[in-house]
């Protein structure tokens, strides 16, 4: 396994396994330190069991995610908000005003 | 705000290897073919899954280096030494093996066509990969954007894709290339082996007041220092995108 950290761009295969849209260029939050940024620019460790981000700014634990057979649990507590693009509809009927 | 792209929640899928390049010495593109490969932004990563016969099995990101080009993908990997994946990547994997893989992913650290924003690009060794998916999408959609890169590379022996970034260097237009070389720099070389530094960024990149759009890729050492020295002499860090190779390995 690799020594060096990882960035949040490595979170994009494992969460893409939960979400339906691409959450490293979601802007994320610190519950600690209130920074707001693309959850890319988070430091990834990934030796340890399962993936751990933390903030880039105070290092404290913004995200894990582990996986198991069939299962996954994601722990967001670090997080005060997640902001992610919402791409249109291409199905959904015009927004219809009154 | 990036458009986002509906990825649907992926799954595995299975590539089957066509072709195999020598591009170094030590580093190979693989060609593959992915049946049903949704096309992919310039900059997005595969993440391939790879399991022993023991049914051990283990995951590792690699960039995608070609533009979209129907269900054809190549990827380039550099071997770690001691890496655990990587070395069977670069030299055992063979034509007509099978690989299994998730993607594409990452909506981040990627170029899109028709922003016109210019476009400055920096690699350090391996980081190259995704900013030459870069290179070759702005060339396959006639884009105008214009591009610099500057490459840190150990020596000119370890320079990927060396002939085809000299002929796009004099092909197309709007394309300038800067080639860095930390070990060794060939003779007649205008700037002697040594790190990148501000005063080749400043000369081989664009003024921040060009407000480019900039790329930065590389083993986590280069990249921490290369964000750096751009924020110092006055890039905007919210306009510098980096992406971290983990490893240790091939220091540029």
């Amino acid at each position: 396994m690799s020594q060096l950290p990882l960035d949040g761009n490595a979170l994009a295969g494992p969460l893409s396994e939960v979400f339906s849209v691409d959450v490293t260029s979601a802007i994320g939050e610190c519950a600690h330190c209130r920074r707001r940024g693309p959850m890319a620019e988070t430091v990834v460790y990934a030796s340890a069991p399962g993936l751990v981000a933390r903030c880039p700014n105070c290092e404290a634990v913004v995200l894990r995610l582990v996986r198991d057979s069939g299962r996954a649990w994601l722990d967001l507590r670090g997080l005060i908000c997640l902001q992610l693009a919402i791409p249109p509809d291409p199905e959904a009927e015009p927004a219809n005003g009154t | 705000m990036a458009r986002a792209a509906v990825l649907g929640r992926l799954s595995w899928r299975v590539g089957t290897v066509i072709e195999l390049r020598d591009e170094t010495p030590t580093a190979r593109t693989i060609v593959l073919d992915v049946p049903g490969w949704p096309g992919h932004a310039a900059g997005q990563h595969v993440d391939l899954r790879l399991t022993a016969p023991d049914g051990y099995s283990t995951e590792r990101s690699y960039s995608i280096a070609s533009a979209p080009d129907g269900d054809r993908l190549e990827l380039t990997v550099e071997p770690i030494p001691d890496g655990e994946v990587s070395p069977y990547l670069a030299g055992v994997l063979a034509s007509g093996d099978q690989l299994e893989l998730r993607g594409p992913v990452g909506g981040w650290f990627v170029w899109r066509p028709g922003t016109a924003d210019p476009v400055f690009l920096v690699a350090g060794g391996s980081g190259l990969v995704p900013l030459m998916a870069m290179i070759r999408a702005r060339e396959l959609t006639g884009d105008e954007s214009p591009f610099r890169l500057v490459y840190s590379v150990r020596d000119p022996a370890s320079i990927l894709y060396a002939d085809e970034l000299r002929r796009r260097a004099r092909d197309d237009r709007g394309l300038d290339v800067t080639c860095a070389y930390t070990r060794m720099a060939p003779p007649g070389s205008p700037r002697p082996a040594g790190r990148i530094d501000a005063s080749l960024l400043i000369a081989a990149g664009w003024p921040p007041d060009r407000r480019p759009a900039v790329f930065v890729c590389g083993p986590t050492g280069f990249v921490e220092a290369a964000a750096n020295l751009l924020v110092d002499i006055g890039h905007d860090p919210r306009r510098v995108k980096t992406e971290r190779f983990g490893s240790t390995g091939g220091s540029p």
